[in-house]
């Protein structure tokens, strides 16, 4: 993959520490900062002081993200954002082939419900600890991965979703069966001395709030991944999926990290499965199906594989995706020739063809997905006028 | 018994249906090296047309069916030259997910025109069934599993001994050597979409005769996988061997059970068990060669 270099001229790596940056340049790396600073401002400001987004300076700049539709969607980019990171770094990082990534998904929201539920684990740790469950069910069912690869591991990846699938309903214990189980909201928990008692600090119960929570969760796992593809571990992911008799050459364990990067994806999409969990606030098995498998497939194609920005991209992509249908069809249904049951009841088959057509027309027209195209904007105003 | 008897039946008749839903694609996979995830799309695609010419133009069922089969094989070609053949030369996932993502789209799109619920064929044999050693079968069953014969022997007949048949087993065996011999690649790559196209509709409008057509049917496509796993990816008779043993193993879980077990959806998850053993033990199946990729 030619990537064009955006680095001035005559800025060369001249240590590793350099050639390992996160961020190649000073001002992308504070760029990011300052985008992400100004995302917890903006839901902040109206969470301290209440009313203050009416304002008219607030409500002119700001005016159409303080929308309870727009942060639900952003809510979702980022616990889809999380378990489509983990799918890249399993199938973009690695190259291995996972259908089976819902299942986890849902392993992660059902398993931080039911420790919250059945031994009171405050949520804020649960989280996590559903992460471990699902990293465990993951290297479970990773480890045909040990001795099958490409095509062979899709399908046992395809199999292993229709199982789980089928245990969400079954193991009911864990999930309460076909009635699904209720999750309690993020509280950061606090301990109050002169009660002697556990109390609760602040509670993420508004969208605003809850917002702040992934935004920080979704960060952090953001960085972790971002470090871990630097580290030894990231590089040795790399060099399996290039050409995996070379890397065993070079005395990497092959079998060690096929099923590592398993239990890594898994651990990604059990976090992001207990953040959508606490989110709605009730789990039913009818969510985790294969579909959503091949939605998070389809994020990391749309994104661009192998790259942790894709990830976030794709994400965007797939959750601005339905909207833009809606109001697509929206605007049809309101001309004259337009307002038929055909087009007016078929939203939910539309949503569903888009992302279809997406994947496939991603995959025929830019394989390398917006990750790359995103470079390639970046190159060209860098390189503007000369751009050759 | 008469439970037992009547299911192993039903196995066995499904089951060829599921043989001959996975030598489409193993058709499919042996000539162009592309897995199908969109081969239940065919079925359901194939059923829905069939049952829309029938429906509209109250024409003879033989003259409907050939009308579909014709425009099956366009479709076959149609997909094949516009979505895979860009993807020629590229990964393996790449490959994988555009058929998955023409999975999702011609699903979505024949949900949307033709509905969700379940519709039942125009009448073409009569509805009463018949009577075979105490057991009442379906005159579609019957039928369904003669025409699956016939299909398998069309299949065994086709690459025997037509010139054809040979040129498309010259390319899954080397593609540069069948091409240096004059075979062209592109027009064999066409001819196994547009077989496999075709006879994955015929197995559709059966399906649809006995069952009804509803969107259940692509659900076959996912099944198939299990049956070709265990008969080995890129063998025709493993194809045919391991739906055989799908249909009759589903039945038979469905009998244990509703018996002893009560568990529950054995019908559906069964295979999947049985296929996740069979990677773990012997990833390339009864009957398939044994150079696949393997660590």
């Amino acid at each position: 993959m030619a990537t064009q270099s955006l680095r001035p001229c005559g800025d060369f790596r001249t240590t590793y520490r350099q050639d390992t940056a996160i961020f190649d340049t000073f001002n992308s790396r504070w760029a990011m900062i300052l985008f992400l600073a100004l995302l917890y401002v903006m839901v902040l400001v109206p969470i301290l002081a209440p009313g203050v987004e009416e304002t008219p300076v607030l409500s002119t700049l700001f005016g159409p993200f303080y929308n309870a539709q727009y942060l639900s969607l952003a809510i979702q980019a980022c616990y889809w954002g999380i378990a489509a990171l983990g799918l890249n770094i399993l199938v973009g990082f690695t190259g291995q082939i996972s259908l089976g990534h819902a299942a986890f998904f849902g392993i992660g929201a059902f398993g931080s419900a039911y420790l919250n539920n059945t031994y009171g684990i405050p949520v804020i740790l649960s989280i996590p600890l559903a992460g471990l469950i699902a990293a465990a069910v993951g290297l479970l069912f990773g480890s045909p991965a040990a001795r099958i690869k490409g095509l062979y591991l899709a399908i046992a990846t395809l199999a292993a979703q229709f199982i789980i699938e089928d245990l969400f309903i079954r193991v009911d214990w864990f999930t309460g069966g076909s009635y699904g189980s209720l999750a309690n909201t993020v509280e950061l928990p606090g301990y109050d001395f002169s009660a002697g008692e556990w109390v609760t600090l602040f509670a993420f119960d508004t969208d605003p709030k809850f917002f702040l929570f992934a935004l920080t969760v979704t960060i952090v796992m953001y960085v972790m991944a971002a470090n871990l593809m630097r580290s030894r571990d990231g590089r040795a992911f790399i060099a399996v999926r290039d050409h995996y008799l070379s890397a065993e050459v070079m005395g990497i364990n092959l079998t060690k990290y096929r099923i590592l990067s398993f239990g890594i994806s898994s651990f990604y999409a059990g976090i992001g499965g207990a953040l959508y969990g606490h989110y709605l606030g009730f789990v039913s098995a009818e969510g985790f199906t294969i579909l959503l498998s091949i939605q998070f497939l389809g994020i990391i194609i749309i994104g661009g594989l192998g790259s942790v920005m894709g990830a976030i991209l794709g994400t965007i992509f797939m959750v601005l995706l339905p909207e833009v249908m809606a109001g697509g069809v929206d605007i049809i249904a309101s001309t004259d020739w337009g307002n038929t049951p055909m087009i007016t009841n078929g939203l939910a088959f539309f949503k569903e063809m888009a992302i279809g057509a997406a994947i496939i027309l991603f995959l025929i027209f830019e394989p390398d997905g917006l990750a790359h195209r995103w470079r390639l904007i970046k190159a060209y105003w860098k390189l503007y006028p000369f751009s050759y | 018994m008469d439970l037992f008897f009547q299911l192993l039946i039903n196995g066995i008749i499904v089951g060829t249906l599921y043989g001959v839903v996975a030598m489409c694609f193993v058709l499919i996979y042996k000539s162009t090296q592309v897995v199908n995830f969109a081969q239940g799309e065919f079925l359901l695609v194939g059923a829905w047309i069939c049952w829309s010419i029938l429906i509209a133009f109250e024409i003879p069922f033989v003259f409907g069916f050939l009308l579909t089969l014709a425009f099956m094989a366009a479709l076959g070609i149609f997909i094949q030259m516009v979505v895979l053949r860009p993807m020629i030369g590229e990964p393996i996932i790449s490959v994988i997910m555009v058929t998955i993502g023409l999975s999702i789209f011609m699903r979505a799109f024949s949900n949307w025109v033709f509905g969700q619920d379940t519709v039942g064929y125009p009448d073409v044999f009569g509805a009463s069934s018949i009577n075979i050693g105490g057991l009442q079968v379906q005159p579609a069953y019957i039928m369904s599993f003669v025409i699956s014969i016939i299909i398998m022997a069309g299949f065994f007949y086709f690459f025997r001994y037509s010139r054809h048949g040979l040129a498309m087993r010259a390319t899954a065996f080397n593609q540069q050597v069948a091409q240096s011999l004059g075979i062209s690649v592109k027009h064999v790559f066409a001819m196994a979409w547009a077989i496999s196209a075709m006879v994955s509709a015929l197995a559709g409008v059966v399906v649809g005769m006995v069952n009804g057509v509803s969107s259940a049917l692509s659900f076959i496509g996912i099944k198939v996988f299990p049956a070709v796993i265990l008969g080995g990816l890129d063998s025709i008779v493993g194809a045919v061997v391991g739906g055989l043993i799908v249909g009759v193993l589903e039945n038979m879980a469905e009998y244990v059970d509703g018996q002893f077990l009560y568990w529950g959806n054995m019908l559906t998850i069964a295979p999947f068990w049985v296929l996740i053993i069979i990677l773990v033990i012997k990833p390339y199946g009864l009957f398939g060669t044994k150079d696949i990729e393997r660590v």
